[in-house]
């Protein structure tokens, strides 16, 4: 497996939407590529017959009857939002410029 | 009187239901124990005198009127900041949670509420549970009431802390890979992590959905018992809540009879690597445990070694996804909104200035594992280590009735020794992350003092899934062993904390 480049970490910072100062790419890089080293020998263990679990319990759809329940008010949902306007989560510029 | 704090959650309940004394007086006592220690220990990041008077106040009510809530009536406790509490600050121990005051109640919240139970406050932790030592709270360490330089585990170090500091008789914790366990475990208390599913995760704040499960801790096996009790039971507010009876754990923790059983040592969880105190008191455990007329057998699980590679790309792959909520609009800090940005470099100046370091590194990691080109090598080859684990533990308990293991390859290290160093930090979980991965219950037990260093060690006991009831049965006869040889529970055993540094 490869390892992982400063370029990358602002490649994946990007993604996860994080400002990671450039000066502390390099630090970020080096400890995750000796994490990626130390976990890649999972890749050895597991033969292509093995079953992907992504859960400890079997997992069923739960359905209920669609009935009405207590449900917050407007002001109780957007009492903790860090910006308000009547009611509503007040959203930053959404469009780009051009 | 004798002083309150030092009684066990059992013994203050009896005394309460008797009226001997109140809840206030309890609670109060808690309070001003707090008050007295907590500048030292920093178990609490939020301390509720108010709201946890007014429901001793309503305790003693119901208790009056001849109609008790629960076993545990009045009892407070210290609650993890990792559960949602009405009007009660939630922070998980991070910045971009600063000041969020939940509109709801966690079911477990909900259900301490219901059994006259009073939050005394919110615990310290790990940012987002995310770690071992409660160092990566971005509000500071936690310190351990054995030796104020050291860790009291994590995430849940808040929640070991307070109630081995005497500020509470028990506590709610939460455990993803270890995080009530391996807390438990150096601070010479005890802790249940349940089977999955068995304790509601509405209101839990997600770290990793299908490893989280938030569980009782205490001084003692009965006390922890009596909490697991409360607080289980199925929820249809959470899609993976077990639709079963509750294991009967208070029966088991007071019945602590092994013999006939067969107890299951894990070869894998021993030897290299770790410390020369934790194997001896281990090894102890094992011939009381053959003492009291149990067999002990050796087991073998061969894909433990891959269990911490393989948490290590399933939870920081869960975490990075889980924590896309944090985005600066609907809840908790947002910077950078000046009416000029986009709400995506809003949203990446928030979550740069609102996450700590270690959440940073698990989100990318995360991120990574995820990634297009490199899924099927890692997120996937993960969840198939997996299903090797589940099935090593299916045939050990075709072998025995539970396995043990030390619970922690250490005891409580140093502040500040491993925190550079992330795969140091991941190697302390290294005995409890195949339980979350299997989803199975295991509790840690205090088993005495290293002599290298003076502090707990920790068993961990191992049940299969829904079997909850035999962690506290076995637990319960070693505990009442190790009572009898010290003439008290460990916990007795620990410095004073006023007068002390």
């Amino acid at each position: 497996m490869s390892g992982i480049s400063q370029d990358d970490v602002a490649h994946l910072a990007h993604l996860a939407r994080i400002d990671i100062p450039s000066d502390q790419l390099g630090h970020y890089a080096k400890q995750l590529d000796a994490i990626l080293h130390a976990v890649e020998q999972i890749s050895e263990v597991a033969a292509d017959d093995v079953p992907a679990m992504s859960h400890p319990v079997p997992m069923t759809n739960v359905f209920r009857e669609d009935i009405p329940g207590v449900s917050l008010a407007p002001g109780q949902a957007v009492a903790g939002a860090p910006a308000v306007e009547d009611d509503r989560f007040r959203v930053p510029r959404i469009l780009d410029e051009e | 009187m004798s002083d309150l704090t030092r009684l066990t959650a059992a013994q203050l309940a009896d005394k309460i239901a008797k009226r001997e004394v109140s809840s206030v007086e309890v609670t109060k006592a808690h309070l001003d124990r707090i008050e007295k220690v907590d500048g030292q220990v920093h178990a609490f990041l939020h301390v509720d005198t108010e709201g946890a008077l007014a429901s001793a106040t309503a305790a003693d009510k119901a208790i009056a009127e001849g109609k008790p809530q629960s076993v545990l009536a009045g009892v407070p406790l210290g609650l993890k900041d990792v559960l949602a509490s009405k009007g009660l600050p939630t922070t998980c121990g991070s910045k971009i949670l600063e000041g969020w005051i939940p509109p709801y109640d966690a079911t477990l919240v909900t259900k301490l509420k219901e059994a006259g139970i009073p939050i005394l406050g919110k615990t310290n932790m790990d940012e987002f549970a995310m770690g071992s030592s409660t160092e990566h709270s971005a509000y500071g360490p936690t310190h351990n009431p054995w030796d104020l330089e050291r860790i009291p585990g994590g995430s849940g170090g808040g929640s070991s802390a307070c109630i081995s500091a005497f500020e509470a008789p028990m506590s709610i914790g939460s455990d993803t890979g270890g995080s009530i366990r391996q807390p438990a475990a150096v601070t010479g208390t005890v802790g249940v992590k349940p089977t999955y599913g068995g304790v509601s995760r509405y209101g839990l704040i997600a770290l990793a959905s299908s490893l989280d499960q938030a569980g009782p801790c205490a001084r003692t096996v009965l006390d922890t018992a009596l909490l697991h009790s409360v607080i289980a039971g199925y929820d249809p507010k959470d899609s993976t809540s077990i639709n079963q009876p509750v294991p009967a754990v208070v029966e088991a923790a007071k019945l602590g009879d092994i013999k006939g059983k067969k107890i299951g040592v894990i070869k894998e969880l021993g030897g290299e690597g770790y410390q020369a105190g934790v194997t001896a008191r281990f090894e102890e455990a094992k011939q009381i445990i053959e003492s009291l007329g149990a067999e002990v057998i050796e087991v073998s699980c061969p894909s433990f070694p891959y269990a911490l590679g393989a948490y290590y790309l399933i939870q920081p792959s869960e975490a990075s996804s889980n924590l896309a909520k944090y985005d600066g609009i609907r809840f908790g800090l947002r910077v950078g909104d000046d009416g000029t940005k986009s709400v995506e470099q809003v949203m990446s100046a928030t979550r740069a200035a609102g996450f700590g370091s270690e959440v940073i590194r698990r989100i990318i990691l995360g991120t990574y594992a995820l990634s297009a080109g490199y899924y099927d090598a890692f997120y996937g080859q993960a969840q198939k280590v997996r299903t090797l684990i589940k099935r090593d533990f299916q045939s050990a308990f075709e072998k025995v009735d539970v396995l043990i293991s030390p619970t922690a390859p250490t005891t409580a290290f140093k502040i500040g020794e491993k925190l550079d160093d992330p795969l140091a930090m991941y190697l302390n979980d290294i005995a409890t992350i195949p339980v979350n991965l299997a989803g199975l219950p295991g509790m840690s037990l205090p088993i005495g003092l290293a002599a290298e260093d003076n502090l707990p060690v920790g068993m961990q006991i191992i049940a299969p899934a829904m079997a909850d009831e035999r962690l506290y049965n076995v637990g319960a006869a070693i505990e009442r062993e190790l009572v009898n040889k010290w003439g008290g529970h460990l916990i007795d055993q620990i410095p004073d904390l006023v007068g002390g540094k």
